[in-house]
């Protein structure tokens, strides 16, 4: 198999427009005999299945849902980026580009990074046509706030429900096109399958989650916009329900996997409390703009914290260690995620965590310098004067609740503790996958007709994703990029007509599909398949988490295809598969994270460099940061399945670098 | 993060196989919660006893568990989501509630609503509502004028903002009276009401929701209040007060 990335000729700033120059396009007369499957209804499936609507092809979406709204997409919190440069504070497409393609640690395709960076603009234009109600200044003019790894402020935000705004966004336009019959909503359905005819996707399996029904369902084209799939840790800041079994079961009909291993593990979550614990919440990102983080200097502090004898706020500033600073002055407590999450982990591991956990994992958050800047900042511009300490602390917790009201609420629900009063508790969780289906330059994977999009595919984040950065992904491929080139694909479809579903392809893998769910729902085990699946977390965060090394991941890949093993002959999965049934619906889920957390693993042994959300022991610095080893491994590893995660075979897309010299990536 | 001791609590759960069958109040009794789980653990914990157990577990619709998707959606003790002001069902935790405690656990009650199985219900009435006019009708192709060429008065903006924090759980339903969906509607309404790129279509959004809504079956408002003190995102009554400005104002016109 030859990867081809099909990267247009041409300088970088011309490539798209070039291309959009000369590809294919089809008439409006002929889009409505032009069928396309979009799986997914987060910002890239609700997007794209609005504006292929739009333009006139007939879209079917799914989720598994009870409503497209409710996409995981719903739950970003902090931001969106646009290279507007409305802060005039030196930002353009160029800087974009470049901080996107250092924050991936050169590790993606620059090409796709700059028509990114170019068309992100265009989103925000979009988004307020729209209705979307970003915030705004007393100007009336739109606000921005800076996010980890740069030092522009280019971040849109609509308090700390931006993902919620956007998404709301997108399925109005969704709504929009559902009222005049160009969309047809499958709500509450899970797609089990791809259906490959003659070498091209020209359909799916899907399974109606509250009768069982499996359904068939054809079209020219078949869109993936199925999300990540953080959920292989079963802890994660990821919505219950997120998973692989879309992407995975493209990868096993022939759509190459690139980079599995890159995962980013987020700086600021609430720390685990005990094991019953279903799933993990992140605090925003944003928060880094006016929290410092912290441990006590002294391993006495840090105990006492621990045992509940001390606490934070009676640290005194001297014996604080604000590491983050002490680390890298130059950007501070806004370093990229993957080398904050790091620097919490070494403390931590080097015994100053503050949390009583199994692990004692947890850093401070502290909003107690901002309150006191915003508050001494609001009373001036209120001309009070000679403030009270106490009137100054007010004034700056009435700022800091703007910005980030709902944030601190959530927190307090959680943990029960006031962080307008007490600095929160964070540590790193596991929050996005950068790695994902393989696709070309127009978003195709190796097999014809078959697109991903959004979190679902690796194209644009390299080893480590910049926050604010995967909702600009999502809405620029979905709105702005497959739009034009998935036309590019179907012009040659024009004549097709529609595809029928009683064919023996389609026989075969509704077959497939019966089968698997069979054999789950008549196994006779007896154990939940929580068990397997908190198992299977557990070997991905202690052995292929925030640190790996040879050993450890040797054991994971023999651990975890243990335990797949051990699945399929000891699950129990109560109840019948013609009705509602949750447990199956995990059961399946899992099954697939039990075969990709292998492949995963096998990436990261692979991968002999450290390179950002990726670290390997054996490579780094006399000084603890990331080694990267541009000679040898400045490429994409792209798996191809060939029966086994065991037997999958790696391919390599080389990464040339043009525009943009690679350096060791400093925010010292 | 307290260490607590656990909570031993009476569960009495609504089971319903399917929207066809009857169904009716079982007992469960569970031990040893920790304070700090939420609700929604709590009912894992149960969910993975019963399966130990060999029988069937609860089925309860979820999704994020952070109080943003609106999935989540339990009538607890009398009350949706559960006790506690501005939280939905998935960020209410064990500490609200006091060892021996008995806790009825029901899905929402509305006919607009019907059953799926257990605790699960069928809220795509709302998905309707919003098809009949919950949208600007601008195309995505990004075409338009720049974000910055019309400034909003930020007051108008973050009103709008306000009502667009809706979540479509359906507890303003489940609390009313009269099962009337005018908190959620009205929300929605007044976002783009508020949002100068709202205006063109005004009129028609709000005669075509309006009906939409009375066509699921959701009552008419009168006025108790019920949904606003239950409404997890704190949407207030003001939204609906718009909403009967506009609709007037459209009626007449
Ligand atoms: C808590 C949190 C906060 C975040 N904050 C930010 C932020 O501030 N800024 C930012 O840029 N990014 C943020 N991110 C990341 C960002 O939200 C996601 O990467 C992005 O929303 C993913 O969008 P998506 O459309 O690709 O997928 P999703 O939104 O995950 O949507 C996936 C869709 O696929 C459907 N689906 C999945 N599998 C199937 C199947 N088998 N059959 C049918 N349907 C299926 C689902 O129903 C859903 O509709 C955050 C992520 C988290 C977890
Ligand atoms: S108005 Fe409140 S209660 Fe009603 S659907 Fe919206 S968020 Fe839920
Ligand atoms: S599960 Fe998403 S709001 Fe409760």
């Amino acid at each position: 198999m030859i990867l081809d990335s099909k990267i247009p000729e041409g300088p970088l700033k011309d490539k798209w427009t070039n291309h959009k120059n000369n590809i294919n396009l089809v008439n409006p007369a002929n889009k409505r005999n032009i069928d396309i499957i979009v799986v997914g209804t987060g910002l890239a499936g609700g997007s794209a299945s609005a504006t292929l609507a739009e333009l006139g092809y007939n879209v079917k979406s799914f989720c598994y849902q009870d409503s497209p709204r409710r996409a995981h997409s719903i739950a970003a919190q902090g931001g969106i980026n646009a290279a507007k440069n409305y802060q005039g504070d030196g930002d353009s497409t160029y800087r974009l580009f470049y901080d996107t393609i250092k924050g991936g640690d050169y590790r993606s395709r620059e090409a796709n990074v700059y028509r990114l960076a170019e068309v992100s603009a265009s989103i925000i234009d979009q988004c307020v046509a729209q209705g979307v109600p970003f915030a705004r200044d007393y100007g009336g003019l739109l606000d921005n706030r800076s996010f980890g790894g740069v030092l522009v402020s280019r971040t849109f935000y609509a308090k700390g429900q931006t993902g919620q705004q956007l998404l709301l966004g997108a399925y109005s336009a969704m709504n929009r096109q559902i009222a005049k019959g160009k969309i047809k909503m499958y709500n509450r359905h899970e797609m089990l399958d791809v259906v490959i005819v003659d070498g091209k996707a020209r359909g799916i399996i899907a399974r109606n989650l509250v009768t069982g029904e499996i359904e068939r369902h054809s079209a020219h084209a078949v869109v993936l916009a199925s999300g990540g799939y953080g959920n292989v840790f079963f802890l994660s800041t990821n919505a219950m329900g997120s998973n692989v079994t879309a992407a995975w079961k493209a990868h096993k009909k022939g759509a190459v996997f690139a980079n599995p291993c890159y995962t980013q593990i987020h700086p600021t979550c609430i720390p685990v409390h005990g094991t019953q614990q279903s799933k993990l919440t992140l605090m925003s990102e944003s928060l880094r703009n006016d929290g410092r983080i912290w441990v006590p200097k002294n391993l006495e502090d840090a105990k006492a914290v621990r045992e509940g004898k001390l606490k934070a706020v009676d640290i005194k500033e001297e014996d604080r260690d604000y590491y983050l600073e002490r680390r890298y002055p130059s950007f501070g407590n806004l370093v990229p995620r993957d080398v904050a999450s790091r620097a919490a982990k070494e403390r931590c591991d080097a015994g100053y965590g503050v949390v009583a956990n199994d692990t004692n994992e947890g850093v401070f958050l502290d909003f107690a310098s901002a309150i006191m800047r915003y508050g001494k900042e609001e009373a001036h511009i209120k001309g009070i004067e000679n403030p009270s300490n106490e009137e100054i602390r007010k004034l700056g917790e009435k700022v800091i609740e703007n910005k980030y009201g709902n944030l601190f609420e959530m927190y307090m629900q959680i943990t029960d503790e006031n962080p307008y009063k007490t600095p929160m508790k964070i540590y790193p969780a596991v929050h996005y996958t950068m790695g994902g289906i393989w696709v070309d330059y127009n978003l195709m994977t190796t097999v014809p007709g078959l697109y991903a999009t959004g979190e679902a595919n690796f194209s644009d984040h390299g080893a480590n994703r910049l926050g604010a950065s995967a909702l600009m992904q999502g809405l620029a491929d979905g709105y702005f990029v497959l739009p034009y080139t998935i036309g590019d694909y179907l012009a040659n479809d024009i004549r097709t007509g529609a595809i029928p579903t009683n064919t023996p392809e389609f026989d075969a893998a509704e077959k497939k599909v019966v089968d698997e769910i069979n054999k789950l729902v008549n196994n006779k085990g007896t154990k939940s398949v929580d068990y397997f699946h908190k198992k299977l977390g557990l070997i991905m965060w202690n052995k292929v988490g925030m640190s790996r090394t040879t050993e450890g991941l040797k054991e994971a890949i023999q651990e975890i295809s243990e335990l797949r093993e051990q699945f399929w002959k000891e699950v129990r999965v109560p109840g019948s598969a013609d009705d509602k049934n949750s447990e199956l619906e995990k059961a399946g889920r899992v099954a697939d994270f039990l075969e990709l957390g292998e492949l995963f693993a096998r990436d990261a042994l692979e991968r002999e460099e450290s390179c950002g959300g990726h670290f390997r022991e054996e490579y780094k610095t006399e000084e603890g940061e990331a080694l990267r080893r541009d000679d040898e491994f400045a490429y994409v590893s792209a798996w191809e399945y060939t029966g086994k995660p065991s037997e999958a075979i790696l391919h390599k897309e080389n990464l040339n670098f043009e525009n943009v010299e690679l350096k060791t990536r400093s925010y010292k | 993060m307290s260490q607590a001791k656990g909570l031993n609590l009476t569960l009495k759960i609504w089971r319903q196989q399917n929207a066809k069958s009857k169904g009716k109040i079982e007992t469960y009794q569970i031990e040893n919660i920790s304070p700090d789980s939420s609700f929604l653990e709590m009912l894992d914990i149960l969910n993975t006893e019963l399966i130990d157990k060999g029988e069937i577990p609860v089925e309860f619709d979820h999704d994020c568990r952070e109080g943003i998707c609106g999935s989540c959606s339990l009538y607890i003790n009398g009350e949706p989501h559960g006790p506690g002001k501005r939280i939905t069902t998935c960020q209410l935790h064990m500490r609200s509630f006091k060892d021996g405690d008995t806790i009825y656990i029901e899905p929402w009650r509305a006919a607009a609503f019907p059953i799926v199985k257990d605790l699960i219900v069928d809220r795509s009435a709302f998905d309707r509502i919003q098809h009949a006019g919950g949208y600007i009708s601008v195309n995505t192709s990004g075409n338009t004028v720049d974000a910055n060429a019309t400034p909003i008065d930020k007051h108008d903006a973050d009103e709008a903002f306000n009502s667009a924090t809706c979540i479509g759980c359906g507890a303003c339903v489940a609390a009313c009276k009269n099962a009337s969906a005018s908190l959620f509607v009205s929300a929605k309404i007044s976002q783009y009401a508020l949002l100068p790129q709202g205006q063109v279509e005004a009129k028609d959004r709000v005669l075509n929701m309006v009906k939409q809504a009375e066509k699921e079956g959701f009552g008419p408002c009168s006025n108790t209040g019920a949904c606003e003190v239950e409404c997890p995102k704190g949407i207030s009554l003001e939204n609906i007060a718009r909403m009967n400005r506009e609709f007037l104002a459209a009626s007449i016109s």
